[in-house]
């Protein structure tokens, strides 16, 4: 009996595994597989590059690649500028009305982007920022995700911790930099990996914002690239699919616990 | 280098929710004076730990002042007032190695970093911990943590050194150890020192001043002889050395109603070994229960309607009846309504 329950639940387990892993083979068999032979069914029976190399004719991938760097990055440094001091602000001071903060940052939370998806793109119309960069960053630098999840960290650091440092002469900013950012490394590792997987990833907002390719980011370029003439091309597709998870996938390789403890976050924040 | 920290009926209340007040200090005065230990004792909740983060500076005190020497400190800057203080949990700085911990109050006041290394390092050996410089606060067993709290309070060559019951998160053998090497090192650098803690042993072996808190206001201070020997209330008979109190026997006192009668454990004699005088105290007692502690034995005697414990000599035979002598010297008395001592 206990045997037979072992088997089903592998079974199950192995089940969901191969439901999970199934697209992802066949992106990347697709990919090395010419089109011809895709629609026959003889998954890598030639295997070749060929598709990558039409991709590379076709798509300005340098472009493409450099802006996602550039928004994943800038987004990640934007938003320790704003969000740690804002956090710590939260959890640490005394200031009045500190109450009220806290609970408009949670109401804060709970609105979904694509609520205020239309309001900041009407303003970002107004100034100007349509079709570039900035407007890909800006609306994620304030982040009250980021925010509550500093002060939650923030809070548990022992208040011991704090007396001493006030006791030693520090004040808030020496506090903040000496102290508390490199005893929070774990909770901003975990941010960072959240902010530039869900920054890399974007195509809602881009989509909004964008109408060529010259400030694209991978997710964009990728549908651009599906609904030009290439609709019916699923070897180069597959091939500009796969280049795109590519950078993500050689960083999980090398800092896989940094990234689980982040995507469990992208988890919770729904 | 040291001064005395004169604490001048210092108040403190908390507003609470729906504008209701609570008095956590209530006209504490008090001396802690220069070159001494002197220990703040009291259960948890009777506002001991408050009382040192006011001398501190870390709270501020609703009324009174504080002054250490002749400086009145009670609006000064916590990290201006020449005071160090070591922690409960060590409040450690985890992202430093144990010497950045102890050298971060130098760095802050702008010492030389030359300067800063051959002080830190000074502190450490004096807490045998410059073998492990270059760790981390985690890599770290508790009793080394405190040790990092006590050299970083010490690096600043602190006039008044404020603990806050450094030991308690430690293992009891450590604690013993501990408590001894503390008072060492207190006389060796001769600072002032203001020790708070629940642990009535704590208190009585290391301190040259005990205060006995309780519910917010001062019970008694004094040497921890006069505390002990001579306690001023039952709170404090009670909570130093577990006192038997019971309602005095009206023969034995007279007119007894409304006094109630005190004896320490160690101080009840078996009656077969000595002769009763007049005014001492006689208890004819059935043994209800028996510690034994290793060379004495706890025995609790029923008499009555109360309950006598008395350590006697494990190797005294235990019969089911025991008959008990206090000496009349050993007798403490206390009105049964104030708990306040009552002249013999």
């Amino acid at each position: 009996m206990r045997v037979l329950g072992q088997i089903v639940r592998h079974l199950l387990l192995a089940l969901g595994g191969v439901y999970m892993l199934a697209p992802i083979i066949l992106m990347l068999a697709s990919a090395f597989t010419p089109t011809a032979d895709i629609l026959a069914g003889r998954y890598l029976a030639h295997p070749t590059l060929e598709n990558f190399q039409t991709v590379a004719q076709q798509v300005p991938l340098g472009t493409y690649y450099l802006n996602s760097l550039i928004v994943c990055l800038a987004t990640f440094a934007l938003q320790l500028l704003v969000c740690v001091p804002a956090a710590f602000a939260m959890a640490r001071l005394r200031y009045r009305g500190r109450n009220i903060t806290v609970w408009l940052l949670g109401l804060l939370i709970l609105i979904p982007f694509q609520v205020l998806a239309i309001p900041i793109y009407l303003i970002f119309r107004q100034v100007g920022l349509i079709n570039t960069l900035p407007a890909l960053i800006l609306p994620f630098v304030g982040s009250a995700f980021a925010i509550f999840l500093l002060r939650q960290f923030f809070l548990a650091l022992p208040g011991s911790m704090f007396d001493a440092a006030t006791l030693d002469g520090a004040g808030t900013l020496a506090t903040l930099i000496q102290i508390v950012i490199p005893a929070s490394r774990p909770a901003l590792l975990s941010l960072g990996v959240f902010t530039i997987t869900s920054a890399w990833n974007a195509y809602f907002w881009p989509s909004f914002v964008l109408s060529d390719s010259s400030s694209a980011t991978i997710p964009f370029g990728v549908v651009q690239f599906i609904n030009s003439d290439a609709v019916t091309a699923y070897g180069p597709q597959m091939a500009m699919a796969t280049l795109s998870v590519l950078p993500l996938l050689i960083a999980f390789l090398f800092a896989q616990r940094q990234f689980i403890r982040g995507l469990a976050l992208a988890g919770q924040a729904g | 280098m040291s001064a005395p920290v004169h604490i001048r009926a210092v108040e403190k209340t908390f507003e609470g929710a729906k504008r209701a007040s609570t008095r956590i200090l209530n006209e504490v005065t008090l001396t802690a004076p220069a070159g001494q230990i002197t220990t703040i004792l009291g259960e948890s909740g009777c506002g001991k730990t408050t009382l040192l983060r006011i001398v501190a500076g870390l709270e501020s005190a609703t009324g009174g002042s504080v002054h250490i020497g002749e400086r009145d400190v009670t609006s000064v800057h916590p990290s201006r007032r020449g005071v160090a203080m070591v922690f409960q949990n060590y409040g450690l700085y985890p992202a430093k190695t144990v010497g950045k911990n102890i050298e971060f109050p130098l760095k802050m006041a702008g010492v030389p970093i030359a300067q800063r290394h051959t002080r830190s390092l000074a502190a450490a050996r004096l807490l045998h911990i410059d073998h492990v410089m270059d760790r981390l606060p985690a890599q770290l067993s508790g009793g080394q943590r405190q040790r990092v709290g006590i050299a970083r309070a010490l690096a600043r060559d602190p006039e008044i050194l404020l603990m806050d019951e450094p030991l308690s998160n430690l293992d009891a053998q450590l604690r013993i150890e501990m408590r001894a090497e503390l008072v060492a090192m207190q006389r060796r650098i001769g600072s002032t020192m203001l020790y708070v803690t629940h642990d009535q042993t704590e208190a009585m072996t290391m301190s040259d001043r005990v205060v006995v808190m309780r519910g917010g206001h001062i019970e008694q201070q004094g040497t921890p002889e006069e505390v002990f020997r001579v306690p001023e209330t039952t709170y404090v008979a009670a909570f130093l050395g577990n006192m038997n109190l019971a309602p005095a026997p009206a023969s034995e006192t007279g007119a007894g109603a409304g006094i109630t009668l005190g004896v320490r454990p160690e101080h009840f004699l078996p009656a077969d070994r000595v002769a009763a005088e007049p005014g001492d105290l006689r208890i004819e007692g059935r043994v209800e229960f028996a510690e034994l502690l290793g060379t004495d034995r706890i025995l609790h005697l029923r008499a009555g309607n109360t309950l006598w414990r008395a350590r006697v000599d494990a190797a005294l035979p235990l019969h089911e009846e025991i008959t008990m002598v206090a000496r009349a010297a050993n007798l403490h008395r206390f009105d049964t309504e104030s708990g306040v001592r009552v002249a013999a």
